[in-house]
């Protein structure tokens, strides 16, 4: 596994995964900067996403949707806050209609990609910042509609019930 | 602290990795259940179900309590719901994209020929 080291800021409500590639900056930035890679990586096998709208840029925005299982479609989106290409990368993600309207409705994860040069490879560094627990909660329950799988899934039934 | 937190995940992991635990969990979730009674519940002996409450117990996800000969066990939702336990979950979709990164360039490298403009967005969608 490529991923080198997790932290869990509890406080700051962060999720910081550190992950080193046998490959080129270059060739790691391609995976976001190409949205047909981009679709590849992003979504699990069970809800393969589909990029629409793909703008790198400040004020940017990338649209796609997932199709899970049963045909179902969820929209997402980002609005792109900062790019140094091919170094890093910032942006809002949140939930959209499936016309990729935003839904302020649901929660927005604030995300910093960093890629640096790293033993002939890259090292790569992916932050996500969270705005309340109660966020983090309702965006499990929406983590779980695009197909996060793992034992831990099943708690929310757990919960509800 | 990366290092506990990795324990705490595996440990959250193994615990709820077994199907008769997550029943178990479901039920004491639902309220206090005494062990025996809980074992009444399934085809397997005591000291097993005992065991599995045990496994549940050292991961944080359930409470144990004395009364009389009874040990009550309730689940513990507050550290089902922990920050942690969300974090972990997260953490768990942001894996699988950092396995299909990797699965994504270790294709490149099966290619063995020189991929002239892998950043067109020529390829088709899977």
């Amino acid at each position: 596994m490529p991923v080198t080291d997790v932290r869990h800021d509890l406080d700051a409500l962060t999720l910081t995964i550190t992950a080193d590639f046998a490959a080129p900056v270059e060739r790691i930035w391609q995976v976001y900067a190409d949205p047909r890679q981009m679709e590849k990586v992003w979504g699990p096998p069970t809800y393969p996403a589909t990029v629409v709208e793909h703008d790198l840029r400040p004020g940017g925005r990338v649209t796609y949707f997932m199709t899970g299982p049963e045909g179902d479609k969820h929209a997402g989106y980002w609005l792109v806050t900062a790019v140094e290409a091919p170094s890093s990368l910032s942006f809002d993600d949140g939930f959209a209609d499936l016309d990729f309207t935003p839904n302020p409705d649901l929660p927005v994860t604030k995300n910093v990609y960093t890629f640096t040069a790293h033993d002939g490879g890259t090292r790569a560094t992916y932050v996500s910042s969270f705005d309340s627990a109660e966020q983090l909660q309702q965006l499990l329950d929406m983590g779980v509609v695009e197909g996060a799988t793992g034992a831990i899934s099943q708690i929310d039934d757990l919960v509800a019930s | 602290m990366t290092e506990q937190r990795e324990d705490q995940a595996d440990a959250f992991f193994h615990a709820l990795a077994d199907r008769t635990r997550r029943d178990i969990m479901r039920r004491v979730l639902a309220g206090e259940h005494s062990v025996s009674a809980l074992a009444a519940k399934y085809d397997m002996s005591f000291a097993a179900v005992q065991k599995h409450v045990a496994v549940l117990e050292r991961a944080g996800l359930l409470t144990k309590r004395r009364s009389g000969r009874e040990q009550l066990v309730s689940g513990d939702v507050e550290a089902v719901r922990s920050v942690a336990s969300m974090l972990t979950e997260l953490e768990q979709i942001w894996r699988g994209r950092i396995a299909r990164i990797d699965e994504l360039i270790a294709a490149d490298l099966n290619l063995e020929e020189p991929c002239p403009s892998p950043t067109s967005g020529t390829t088709s969608t899977p």
